[in-house]
């Protein structure tokens, strides 16, 4: 029953993405979308036979898998968490899509994706972003409306801690996880600099929840080569290895269903036609029941491929179990 | 001289006249519940500490405001489908008594807390992690009831929430 509303959910997004965005991207999109019903399908699947009797749903606390982060993993709005997306225990499967949409005052970046938590130790995720680049696209010679495609497959494993419960220790929830990124744009990405238009981040994220003072805080270290989070590909002429980046975010259980609180994010700056900036947010979660939750921000991305200061709006929807 | 004399005698007399009354309401036998098997009753069973002074206590609305939130929150689990059948067929009476003490000893409140530990209390109920989690929910929806602020709710709820380890089957 589940599973078929995983199938369900997933059907029916890329229908509307097809009614929507016409046959520009379908031929990608459709493989990708097939790779990730087998992902998923594969993933239940595998979960099956191992749970001696009912798989069950919905049984964690409201808010406490986070929310779909823009590259598609459990967290908060830029950056990842330590806890597993969706609302299952360590009996069950969760799953969401999400739909996430940011304008900028030169750019506008879509995400979507989907994700299962199995057993609340396991996360596998995808998400497709799109850069768009607008009119800045044809003042950058790219031509106008220009728009970058990166496809992210991630996988995230809680090693230890358990976020919510272990109230009477320091020790937070640990996850490790990595997350796969391929880019649409390799020529374009080797022409301004890029080394290479696909990148693996490796992470591992620390997610304590204080409750007696209702703070959620996660600090997630992230080995990357990635330019503006992969979109502008991996590696330049000031910086082609790994390095350590840091992403914090702090929220504030203000209610049983809503959180508000800021994020910061550090990037590397490896290309040399345009300086790289830190990200940061500030953000409402807002959860209306166990399906369906909400989070807008006010993000500040910093300097994009030499556009100054782009801050805006962010949007996200997300619909799961 | 009479009086050293018959001392011991009073003192014997004394001493199983208490014990007799002692034991008509022992914490494991108390009358209008089920006898269980005997424990020796310790403010460490309670699970936590409880919050110094009794601010807490108050804002959870002293005696009748907690005795109002364990009575919603039994009504509620007895009810609940997912829990339900966990609670089914155990004493209420002594589950009300026994919890009220409980929170209001961890709320700072004057109250002993006579029952056994977490760990005896639920052994063998198979209490999964799910479980847990919607006993947690309905004790949120006790206390939203009662107007408790969510900031104090989970200042509470800090206390018991290690207790998940003792409660849930491994
Ligand atoms: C922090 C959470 C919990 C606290 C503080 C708590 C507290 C208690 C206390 C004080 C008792 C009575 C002990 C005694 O009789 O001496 C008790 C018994 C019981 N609890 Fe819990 N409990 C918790 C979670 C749960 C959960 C999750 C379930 C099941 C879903 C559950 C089911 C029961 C049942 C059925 C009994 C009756 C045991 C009996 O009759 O022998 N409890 N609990």
């Amino acid at each position: 029953m589940r599973l078929y509303l995983v199938y369900f959910a997933l059907t029916n997004l890329r229908h509307r993405w097809f009614m929507e965005h016409g046959s520009a991207f379908r031929g990608q999109l459709g493989a990708d979308m097939r790779r990730m019903f087998f992902g998923v399908l594969l993933a239940v699947a595998t979960v099956a036979p191992a749970a001696a009797d009912e798989i069950k749903t919905g049984g964690k606390l409201l808010l406490t898998g986070g929310v779909s982060s823009i590259e598609g993993s459990g967290g908060g709005g830029l950056a990842t968490w330590a806890t597993t997306t969706g609302y299952a225990t360590e009996e069950g499967v969760g799953g969401n899509v999400h739909g996430t949409y940011v304008t900028l005052p030169d750019f506008e970046l879509r995400s979507w994706g989907a994700a299962v938590g199995v057993f609340d130790r396991v996360e596998l995720s995808y998400a497709r972003q799109s850069f768009d680049t607008q009119d800045a696209g044809a003042a950058l010679g790219l031509g106008q409306g220009f728009t970058f495609n990166q496809d992210i497959w991630g996988v995230k494993v809680v090693v230890i801690g358990d976020a919510v419960y272990d109230q009477d220790r320091l020790l937070p929830q640990i996850a490790v996880g990595a997350q796969h990124k391929r880019n649409d744009r390799g020529a374009i990405i080797a022409a301004v600099g890029g080394e290479d238009d696909t990148g693996t981040d490796y992470y591992v994220a620390a997610t304590k929840l204080l409750l007696d003072r209702s703070l959620l805080l996660n600090g997630t270290v992230r080995m990357t080569k990635a330019n503006q989070g992969g979109l502008l590909g991996f590696g330049g002429p000031n910086g082609s290895d790994y390095s350590a980046q840091f992403e914090g975010s702090v929220a504030w259980l203000a209610t049983k269903r809503l959180a508000i609180g800021a994020e910061y994010r550090s990037k590397p700056s490896n290309l040399g036609f345009a300086r790289e900036d830190d990200w940061m947010d500030l953000f409402a979660a807002y959860a209306l029941n166990k399906n369906l939750s909400v989070t807008a921000a006010w993000v500040s991305l910093g300097d994009i491929a030499t556009f100054r200061d782009q801050s805006g709006f962010y949007i996200s929807l997300q619909a799961g179990f | 001289m009479t009086v050293k004399r018959y001392l011991p005698f009073a003192s014997a007399v004394l001493l199983t006249t208490v014990s007799a009354v002692a034991f008509a309401s022992e914490p494991w036998s108390m009358p209008g519940e089920e006898a269980i098997e005997p424990y020796t009753p310790s403010a460490a069973n309670a699970g936590a500490q409880p919050f110094a002074g009794d601010q807490m206590f108050q804002a959870f609305g002293g005696q009748a405001g907690v005795a109002r939130i364990v009575t919603d929150l039994l009504d509620r689990s007895f009810a609940d489908a997912r829990i339900s059948d966990i609670f089914k067929g155990h004493d209420r009476v002594r589950l009300q008594r026994v919890l009220v003490e409980q929170f209001c000893f961890l709320l700072g409140g004057p109250c002993a807390y006579s029952g056994r530990d977490m760990a005896t209390a639920h052994k063998d109920m198979g209490v999964q992690p799910g479980d847990m989690n919607a006993l947690v929910e309905n004790l949120q929806l006790a206390m939203e009831e009662e107007g408790i602020p969510f900031q104090t709710q989970n200042r509470f709820l800090a206390k018991l929430a290690p207790m998940k380890r003792d409660i849930v089957d491994k």
